[in-house]
């Protein structure tokens, strides 16, 4: 497969991890901060940080609107917690004024999980990653902060689930169509499996 | 479609969690609030955490007296005024406190040389927290002492409360400086550095190998513009910690968005021109020598 050009969101947060994943599977990283920047990539990745942070960012940059135009005409996209909510339908818990993109059919809820005390890691079992020969052991995902997902549309695979503090099972990562979002941190640990799949 | 299975076990409190929230405060700015309007402010203007706390560092300065761990009260108000991670000061050595601060559900415990120093020779151990730890450091020797300690993200201590950045600057030379050092320094050599710096020598390896500390670098003490925050972003600090600098300014909403805005941007003098207009006086700042109080040089 030829290298390709991958932006990471760079307005806050761990983007820097994302970059190296990329830069690892031997594609070009670009830091997205300003309009300019999404000229010639091919997929966007938008990583964790403070969601209520980079909304706010995304609108004084500049860059919400040439981020939409970009979704609307098919560029694939890659959310991790705070990214995962800026791409979903409707945002639970969430600053009125935020924003999102709303290229997944999702409602997420924010810092679903609590607090950081109750920030944790587990293994996921995610079977889509053995469909795709990337392996069956399960993934160690990070969650800090984290949210879920309340409700899915119709066009959404959930690719793993992990329990609520209500005990009830919500999905963590899910994709539709090229999006992939995962409400923990795969950027946090050296599993690339993820990105892999992403990038396809 | 295959439905996945559920996970079972969960792990909490772990070092790549406590690690994990300073990773996602990356490029932000925390502000040092006083009150849950004063955090509102701060979460409107893009704040990715706020640091609540009795008295900003100018005031303690001003005031004098023992400085300690905020009224639990207050911590709570601030909790429940804003959604993003609240965070609380103890004073150095003040496990108790700590522990309180844990109670509590605060989000990150700041270490800080900011109160007054509750044990002269230690630090709190802070492997035996699940509530993730900062400290401050003005040379590489400390941050990796704080790091042996369990603290997860280091932030340069600068001088709080002056409003004068020329600490900061020193400090984050220092470190940065040190680790280029370490970097081209012979493998024999880093057992010798380990000794100067006081540092373990695993640490000192390690940072010989990777070319930065192992856990993120953050800049306090001093910031009062968005100039400061670019001037410190581009010497190499991954995020800002701003305490007196917004709310002793003439229009604190204003110049915490222009500050959040300039550290995002901290390489684009363009950007960074025009948040920097019109916000106003920045607070009053204080020369070094005119100081009683040196605050940096509180920690072991």
């Amino acid at each position: 497969m030829p290298p390709r050009r991958i932006g990471v969101l760079g307005l806050q947060g761990a983007a820097v991890e994302h970059r190296d994943a990329v830069e690892r599977l031997g594609h070009v990283a670009v830091d997205v901060r300003r309009p300019a920047h999404l000229a010639g990539i091919e997929g966007l990745i938008i990583p964790g940080g403070e969601s209520t942070t980079i909304s706010m960012l995304l609108e004084s940059s500049g860059l919400f609107d040439p981020v939409a135009g970009l979704f609307a005409e098919g560029m694939a996209g890659f959310g991790t917690c705070a990214g995962m909510i800026l791409m979903s339908a409707r945002i639970l818990d969430g600053r009125d004024d935020q924003r999102c993109f709303g290229v997944i059919d999702l409602a997420v809820r924010r810092n679903a999980f609590g607090r950081q005390s109750e920030s944790f890691e587990a293994d996921l079992e995610i079977p889509a990653l053995a469909e795709s020969e990337l392996g069956s052991e399960p993934f160690r995902a990070v969650f800090i902060r984290a949210p879920y997902v309340e409700a899915v549309g119709d066009d959404v695979e959930v690719l793993a689930r992990v329990r609520g503090p209500g005990g009830d099972p919500h999905p963590v990562l899910c994709r539709s169509g090229d999006h992939l979002v995962a409400a923990f941190h795969p950027e946090l640990t050296p599993d690339l499996r993820l990105h892999r799949l992403w990038l396809g | 479609m295959t439905e996945p299975t559920q996970n079972t076990a969960t792990e909490t409190g772990t070092y790549r969690v406590k690690r994990g929230l300073a990773d996602m405060l990356k490029g932000g700015v925390i502000m040092d609030v006083v009150t849950p309007e004063q955090a509102k402010i701060a979460e409107d203007a893009g704040a990715v955490a706020v640091m609540a706390l009795e008295r900003v560092p100018a005031d303690i300065r001003r005031d004098g007296g023992v400085a300690r761990m905020s009224d639990p009260a207050m911590i709570q108000g601030i909790q429940a005024a804003v959604s993003i991670p609240v965070m609380a000061k103890v004073r150095i050595g003040h496990f108790a406190e700590a522990q309180i601060l844990t109670a509590l559900d605060v989000d990150y415990i700041d270490e800080s040389e900011v109160l007054t120093p509750a044990d002269e020779a230690h630090h709190v151990d802070k492997w035996r927290f699940t509530v993730p730890f900062v400290c401050g450091a003005t040379n590489l020797g400390e941050a990796l002492r704080r790091i042996s300690e369990g603290a997860c993200m280091i932030r340069s201590k600068g001088e709080a409360g002056t409003g004068n950045i020329v600490e900061a600057v020193r400090h984050l030379r220092s470190i940065l400086g040190d680790i280029h050092k370490l970097t081209v320094a012979d493998s024999a050599e880093l057992y010798g550095w380990a000794k100067e710096l006081r540092a373990p020598v695993g640490l000192v390896q390690e940072v010989a190998e990777t070319g930065r500390l192992p856990v993120p670098l953050f800049c306090a003490g001093g910031i009062a513009t968005p100039a400061d925050t670019s001037l410190v972003m581009q010497l190499g600090a991954e995020a800002v910690f701003v305490g007196s600098g917004i709310f002793k300014s003439d229009d604190p909403a204003s110049r915490a968005k222009a500050i959040v805005e300039a550290t995002t941007h901290y390489d684009d003098p363009a950007i960074l021109a025009k948040v920097s207009t019109g916000l106003g006086a920045a607070m009053p700042g204080l020369e070094m020598g005119s100081l009683e109080t040196h605050l940096a040089d509180r920690g072991w």
